[in-house]
């Protein structure tokens, strides 16, 4: 086990040469960021030439990469077009990101593999007919009209909470964004959950202990759940980076500055300095979760082993 | 992830808000107000460092306008040019000009404003090496092409046309005679800067210190800019307020949310889908004043296609293809309106606005359209695409109707299709490639309330924002004619015929006018949008 | 798809009750709410048995039956299960009306009158009218042709390189599943975003392939993940040991013992991303990278009625409604496969 999670551990290293590399290329395909900044007007060719070598643009792009993850390596992630060091921008961003995406994976965890659950033993009941409606409302309606009639009806017609999110993004202010950004995940993770009670429901097992006269509620946590949830970790473990760098819809609406936001800012101006230094500590975080999914296979089913 | 960027940064030119406010406090506001209390207004995160020189959107012209003020300043009403620092600017010739500097006024720091703040700022505008992008602001000005070249390094760090006489006094010597130059001096980038941004400049521009009725108490990056009262303002356009605190939104819709939760007092861009539902949310608190930008679509004269003999008969077919009525009606909810000459109703009749100049040609007729288009030699590879960038603004939507008012004229289904490019950045370099291949979206803001402004940089032979390359030797020699001209009623009427020759060549058609709108909330009074769409904050009272 | 007719036969002893008939019978009566079709399902005995069912063929193969795969076994028990026959009638339509929109229609989705832009339904019009006055309902229907096809060609190109690449990781382990693995990490990596304006800016073609094709590319890793996943599960089951230790090759332990039991999640995941890849599609186009006007889909309509949900609801319920119709038919026939293929229901 300990020698798996070090050669996991050791495999970050290409992964993360890999994704800044390609990342660092994609931005650079773009094109020239330097003709957004001057409104719509032409750059004067000499200001462009020198905020070009400002932003060391003016040189060929392996050595802007090299150069780029040298300055990474010493903590310095380069400043973004208004001035500002990215770091800065990343300390702002991701503290409120992770408060969003711990909301978000709650609801995922508890409504989902609730919802899951009760329409898996309850297959064809209205309970399941009515979690399927709703499945399907959640996957046609646009997050971003959900989110705004939320925040119309919460917001400002019963003013139970505030329409926008403070800078602090307290736990509190993030339960609606959380629910929204969660929507759509919430539906694959109470079908998911759903298909794998309902498909060991029947297992040997399951009858086994319910045949021994355990108590239904033990059945399901201790036999059914546990045996049912790798499907749904998987998902979990992949939606993870969705919900980091993907909530541009809901952080826009609840004006939430987070990492989608400045991501998608980044994206537009084609800031590569930001967009890197970003996409560099979500692949971080991906690694590390995909790490603890494969992990948790061997918790929730021991004849999984890692070597 | 459908998010259209709603910063205005990308629709407005290089300039934005430079207003002055009007003298004589007051304002037109109704009831007493609390003069203590503080507003909160919606704001976007500024693109540039907020330097004067380096500031040409709307955000961070926001806070200029609040923290500084220049020689000059525009009344928030009419747009003139009014005296705000400058005590007189002679000239004899309209090339060489004398400013002496008002006494008495001193930045909030305490240090004196004189000759030599504003001598030292516009060379630092003008220099090279500090990547000022409202630079060429400053060409005008004797000395530039030395401070300025437009390749290799600069043989000179100052304007060699700009002279310290005393502290009161300086002489500005221009490379070519300019008789409105006096009044371009309300625009940002002229601002005095005090001796604290050149000595400690990441501490200024952290914390900026101006001379204007707002000093600023705090700056968060990204978040928010908390501006309060300077009480030892010197002007006479004194805040009537306690201060203003703007909060950087992530959305202008959420901001208008906010401002109905009534936790915000002011949005300054009502977002575009909420137009139809402003009366009933928030009655007569809704501002919606002409602002000075005008909207058009370019066309690409480097492609022989557009150059044509009968061209300017398919553009002229164009734009009588479509119906600018119903579309500033339904899209824009009359947040627009149907351009009918190249300028803005801002600058006045006397200004040089001159409603009607287009004439028939923006008249709405299909039947005359497809007549027109068909004696031109029909379109261009029988399609026009207009191009526009989908990051900012909704640009589709307009686009579209355009598209389908002249698909409708034309009877014709596939006439006319939207070309959307995905970042702004990629659209300016398209169109700097010269690599657009039919019409594209253009607009325009102006830097300061002149008719000169509206014609030179978009039409004059190789101007700085001519990107349809369109080059006419009659135009040019107008606009040199009328630049020279000392009585302002004579350069105007010249200015208008040079509009004449863009007439009758219609180098671009003019769409609509826009204006600029804002919502508040029940506790504040008297708030207003000055000609460049940014709020009079100066004179909002609150309580 | 393919058409065995492998011959009806029903030992009694193959773990049906004569009740259960009786069950299915009445499902068969064309009860056709979804609770009961549902019901059904879960009853676990979706065809009729022998004599009752509408496709009772007798067959004079009762000794072929042991000989049957597993595969068309699940095709016989699809074919008598009304959840899928009305799945598939969902899709069969939705398939006529991609190839002649205008046999239900009769105005061009292209004709627009902004003078009606957002106006209610009224005589000729039955959905009303969009933002820029073009009619709904003729949209709707003429949106089905590059929805659909973008949304069941990027599951299937999503599904079927996903599991077949997560699976052999899955299976196989080692090596080959760390370098897919990381493989996949890295394409997590890429924002939607930043892929889509780069890859899609460059393609000039205003075919639904290019964006068939990225969604595939930014789709497979997660498909990939949750075949892995189920396929690590499912190789521990002792009938797999079982089979390995009889000495069952790795296809056919792959084939016959793994997928039918892994393919479940796959399944899942695969109907619910196809209403999200018709969707993405229009945040592609919203971009303005995806594809080019004048096309006509749901998504780009859903996209651009949502800022209006306050003044005209209408707009976007109707291709919202269409995404959900389809969405339905699509997880409906997943539910369908998945059971058919599970033995532990038959």
């Amino acid at each position: 086990m300990g020698r798996y999670v070090i050669r996991r551990l050791l495999q970050m290293i290409p992964v993360f040469i890999g994704a800044t590399l390609l990342i660092f290329l994609m931005v650079n395909v773009m094109g020239d960021p330097i003709a957004g900044l001057c409104g719509d007007r032409q750059c004067d060719p000499a200001t462009a030439a020198q905020l070009k070598k400002e932003f060391g643009l003016d040189k060929p792009v392996w050595q802007q990469y090299l150069t780029y993850m040298g300055n990474v390596f010493t903590g310095d992630f380069g400043t973004a077009f208004n001035g500002q060091p990215v770091t800065e921008l990343m300390a702002s961003a991701f503290p409120v990101t992770i408060r969003l995406t711990i909301v978000a994976i709650l609801f995922e965890i508890v409504i989902g593999i609730a919802l899951g659950v009760v329409t898996g033993l309850r297959r064809g009941r209205p309970v399941d007919t009515g979690v399927l409606l709703l499945t399907l409302v959640v996957i046609s309606v646009p997050t971003f009209v959900t989110g705004l009639l939320l925040q119309l009806l919460l917001g400002v017609q019963w003013g139970w909470i505030k329409p926008s999110v403070s800078t602090e993004a307290t736990f509190g202010e993030l339960i609606v964004p959380g629910l929204v950004l969660a929507s759509v995940s919430l539906a694959y993770v109470t079908r998911l959950t759903r298909t794998s009670i309902a498909e060991n429901k029947r297992s040997d097992y399951v009858r086994t202990a319910v045949a021994k006269g355990l108590p239904r509620r033990r059945v399901v946590t201790r036999h059914l759940l546990r045996n049912s949830l790798i499907p749904v970790v998987t998902f979990i473990g992949t939606d993870i980076g969705a919900l980091m760098g993907g909530a541009i819809v809901t952080e826009r609406i609840f004006n939430i500055h987070g990492v989608g936001f400045q991501l998608y800012q980044g994206i537009l101006r084609q800031n590569t300095q930001t967009v890197v230094g970003f996409v560099t500590v979500l692949v971080l975080v991906f690694l590390v979760a995909n790490l603890l999914v494969d992990l948790l296979y061997a918790v929730l089913d021991p004849r999984i082993r890692y070597a | 992830m459908r998010g259209a960027t709603h910063a205005r940064w990308a629709a407005l030119a290089a300039a934005a808000a430079l207003t002055a406010t009007a003298c004589g406090g007051g304002g037109s506001g109704s009831g007493s107000g609390d003069g203590g209390a503080v507003l909160s207004s919606s704001w976007g995160d500024p693109q540039n460092p907020l330097e004067p020189a380096n500031t040409n959107e709307v955000q961070g012209g926001k806070v200029l306008d609040m923290i500084f003020r220049s020689l000059k300043k525009y009344n928030p009403e009419t747009g003139a040019a009014e005296d705000m620092l400058a005590e007189k600017i002679d000239t004899t010739d309209s090339q060489n000009f004398t400013v002496t500097v008002k006494d008495g006024w001193t930045f909030s720091n305490g240090e004196k404003v004189t000759a030599k703040s504003f001598v030292d700022a516009w060379n630092y505008g003008a220099s090279l090496k500090n990547n000022q992008k409202n630079a060429y602001f400053f060409q005008y000005i004797d000395g530039y092409a030395q401070v300025h070249p437009d390749g290799g390094t600069q043989s000179a760090d100052t304007l060699s046309g700009l002279k310290v006489v005393n502290d009161k006094t300086f002489t500005v010597k221009l490379t070519q005679k300019f008789s409105t130059f006096p009044d371009t001096l309300g625009y940002p980038a002229f601002a005095p800067l005090p001796q604290a941004f050149f000595s400690d400049h990441a501490g200024w521009l952290k914390k900026p210190v101006g001379n204007g009725p707002y000093t600023i108490d705090s700056y968060t990056k990204g978040s928010q800019m908390a501006l309060k009262k300077w009480d030892g303002y010197p002007g006479d356009d004194k805040a009537q307020n306690g201060g203003v605190t703007l909060k950087v939104y992530t959305d202008n819709n959420t901001a208008y949310t906010d401002l109905l939760a009534g936790n915000l007092d002011l949005v300054d861009d009502v977002p575009a889908a909420q137009l139809k539902n402003v009366k009933a949310d928030l009655g007569d608190r809704y501002l919606n004043t002409p602002a000075g930008i005008i909207q058009t679509l370019a066309f690409p004269f480097y492609d022989p296609k557009w150059n044509t003999a009968g061209s300017a008969k398919v553009r002229t077919g164009l734009s009588r293809a479509i119906d600018r009525k119903q579309i500033t009606e339904t899209i824009f909810q009359n947040t627009r309106t149907p351009a009918s000459d190249w300028t803005s109703p801002v600058l006045g009749e006397e200004g040089g606005f001159k409603k009607g100049l287009c004439g028939d040609a923006c008249d709405y007729d299909p039947a005359a359209a497809k007549q027109l288009i068909k004696e031109g030699g029909g379109l261009p590879g029988g399609q026009v695409k207009i191009t526009y960038n989908a990051d900012t603004g909704s640009h589709k939507q307009w686009v579209d109707a355009v598209c389908n008012s002249i698909n409708n004229a034309l009877g014709n289904d596939k006439a006319c299709v939207g070309n959307p490019v995905g970042t702004f950045a990629d659209f300016r370099t398209q169109i700097g490639d010269r690599k657009m291949s039919g019409p594209f979206r253009a607009g325009w803001q102006m830097d300061y309330p002149l008719i000169q402004n509206f014609l030179q940089p978009l039409y004059y032979t190789n101007a700085s924002s001519n990107d349809g390359k369109w080059s006419n030797k009659q135009f040019d020699s107008l606009v040199n004619q009328a630049n020279t001209e000392t009585d302002t009623a004579k350069a105007v009427q010249l200015f208008q015929q040079a509009e004449g020759v863009v007439r009758d060549n219609m180098a671009a058609i003019p769409l609509w006018y826009q204006n600029g709108s804002a919502g508040y909330s029940e506790r504040l009074s008297g708030v207003k949008l000055n000609p460049f769409s940014v709020p009079v904050y100066n004179e909002i009272k609150v309580g | 798809m393919p058409e065995p007719t492998p011959p009806e036969h029903h030992l009694p002893g193959a773990g049906r009750t004569p009740e259960d008939g009786a069950i299915a019978d009445t499902g068969m009566g064309g009860a056709m709410d979804l609770a009961t079709a549902e019901g059904e399902t879960l009853e676990g005995k979706p065809g009729g048995p022998p004599g009752t069912g509408p496709s009772g063929r007798d067959a004079g193969g009762a000794s072929g039956e042991r000989a049957r795969s597993l595969w068309s076994d699940a095709w016989r028990d699809l074919r008598r299960n009304p959840v899928f026959i009305i799945a598939a009638l969902v899709i069969l339509f939705l398939v006529f009306i991609s190839l002649w929109p205008s046999s239900i229609t009769w105005m061009s989705p292209l004709k627009c009158q902004l003078s009606k832009a957002q106006e209610g339904s009224q005589p000729g019009h039955p959905f009303g009218f969009d933002g820029q006055g073009c009619d709904v309902y003729t949209r709707v229907v003429y949106g089905a042709r590059t929805s659909v096809t973008v949304g069941v060609l990027a599951t299937l190109g999503v599904a079927l390189f996903g599991s077949v690449l997560g699976g052999l990781a899955g299976f196989f382990g080692g090596a080959w599943d760390s370098l897919l693995s990381r493989i996949t990490d890295v394409f997590f990596a890429i924002p939607v975003v930043l892929g889509g304006l780069v890859l899609l800016s460059v393609v000039t073609s205003n075919t639904v392939w290019p964006v068939i094709g990225f969604m595939v590319l930014l789709g497979w890793p997660q498909i990939s993940r949750i075949a892995r996943g189920s396929v690590i599960t499912a190789k521990q089951n002792d009938y797999v040991q079982a089979a390995r230790s009889l000495g069952a090759s790795n296809s056919r332990l792959l084939l016959r013992h793994i997928t039918p039991n892994a393919v479940a999640p796959v399944i899942v995941v695969a109907t619910i991303a196809l209403g999200t890849y018709i969707a993405l599609e229009a945040t592609l186009s919203y971009l303005g990278v995806g594809l080019k006007p004048p096309t006509v889909s749901w998504g780009i309509d859903i996209s651009a009625a949502s800022p209006y949900i306050r003044n005209a609801p209408h707009a976007l319920l109707w291709p919202s409604g269409a995404l959900a119709v389809t969405v339905l038919a699509f997880i409906m026939l997943g539910d369908a496969v998945r059971d058919a293929l599970d033995p532990k229901l038959r």
